[in-house]
């Protein structure tokens, strides 16, 4: 359970702090270039940040935080779905497929 | 074809957005749902959505207050997933940069993968387009998507807690994250730093204050933009 001076400091505090990453260009840099090397990171921000997130809890998904077969099916195929078809809608409706299959199928 | 009005950039811009409701929507439900399921009353699930507007980095916030994460931790990581509404803003000014502040303040609040999206693929490929054009299509690709956003984190809410307790609910998360994931690794540049913070984030699982996250995310980061340079390197 969550206390609630922490989940108001923390929506106040990503309020404030989205807006700040979101006006920021628009409203104080302009037209001024940003450093090349810095540009390069943040391409890959989302793109490191968001697996390494989600990596844990598929993998120590199981009893223990040993290994789930059903979640880590789920997993895969969800990605899998999501790189080729570049469909979101679709990659969550085949992962939650395969979800409830693996656990009918491997109990 | 070059609009002839502003209402016509408006009304364009409505109808593209529209498929994104699809997205935007049941992302937003599931959001709502799991909140519900941390503890979270309705009015703060609507506070959330409406304060932070951010799917992802609401999911980040909400599972890592569910493992304890001091504060600082949660707050550095959300934003840290959400960095890069900076870089949509970046890559937005030389369109809307000149437009009066009040409405570069307010469309800065509505900055998201779906309007960014929109309004960058719009204004690259239709040069004729004027500043107020801009700006109405920009706020028009929110009118739908916006309200589908707060109304699917108030139905997630409302519904959340009448889900069956043997619903696998707690793999919803993980499945919401990936779906966005696999669309987004689109060189192998990309798909390196994916692996690289993966690897790095289950080795590092054990580290206090949810440290290891803001480690992986760096080291892949750094091995994405080192890809770029090398793979650069051996084209030129």
């Amino acid at each position: 359970m969550i206390a609630d001076s922490t989940l108001w400091i923390v929506i106040i505090a990503l309020g404030l702090g989205s807006y700040l990453l979101r006006i920021s260009f628009l409203v104080f840099v302009g037209g001024r270039p940003m450093p090349e090397w810095l540009l390069r990171h943040l391409r890959y921000t989302a793109v490191a940040i968001l697996p390494a997130l989600i990596a844990p809890l598929v993998v120590y998904a199981g009893e223990d935080g040993g290994v789930d077969p059903a979640r880590i099916l789920a997993a895969l195929l969800t990605v899998a779905v999501g790189y080729f078809t570049r469909n979101t809608l679709l990659a969550i409706v085949v992962g939650a497929m395969a979800l409830f299959g693996g656990i009918y199928l491997f109990g | 074809m070059p609009f002839t009005s502003t209402k016509s950039a408006f009304w364009a811009g409505v109808r593209d957005s529209a498929p994104f409701v699809l997205v935007a929507g049941p992302f937003a439900l599931l959001f709502g749902v799991l909140a519900t399921e941390a503890g979270l009353n309705v009015a703060e699930v609507l506070a959330f959505s409406v304060v932070v507007i951010a799917g992802a980095a609401q999911f980040t916030a909400l599972q890592l207050m569910l493992e304890e994460a001091p504060k600082l931790i949660v707050i550095v990581s959300a934003l840290a997933v959400n960095l890069r509404v900076a870089m949509y803003s970046a890559s937005l000014t030389p369109y809307l940069g000149q437009a009066p502040f009040w409405q570069r303040a307010f469309m800065a609040y509505l900055i998201v993968d779906q309007s960014y999206a929109l309004s960058q693929a719009k204004f690259d490929t239709d040069a004729s387009m004027t500043l107020p054009q801009r700006v109405a299509y920009f706020f028009a690709t929110c009118v739908l998507i916006m309200p589908a956003w707060f109304l699917g984190s108030y139905l997630g809410a409302a519904l959340g807690t009448a889900l069956p307790p043997s619903f696998p609910l707690d793999f919803a998360l993980p499945i919401a994250f990936l779906s966005i994931i696999g669309p987004m690794l689109r060189t192998l540049p990309h798909l390196i730093a994916a692996f690289v913070g993966i690897v790095v984030s289950l080795l590092a699982a054990g580290m206090p204050y949810s440290l290891g996250l803001i480690v992986a995310g760096m080291a892949g980061m750094m091995a994405g933009a080192q890809a770029e340079l090398w793979l650069k390197g051996k084209t030129s």
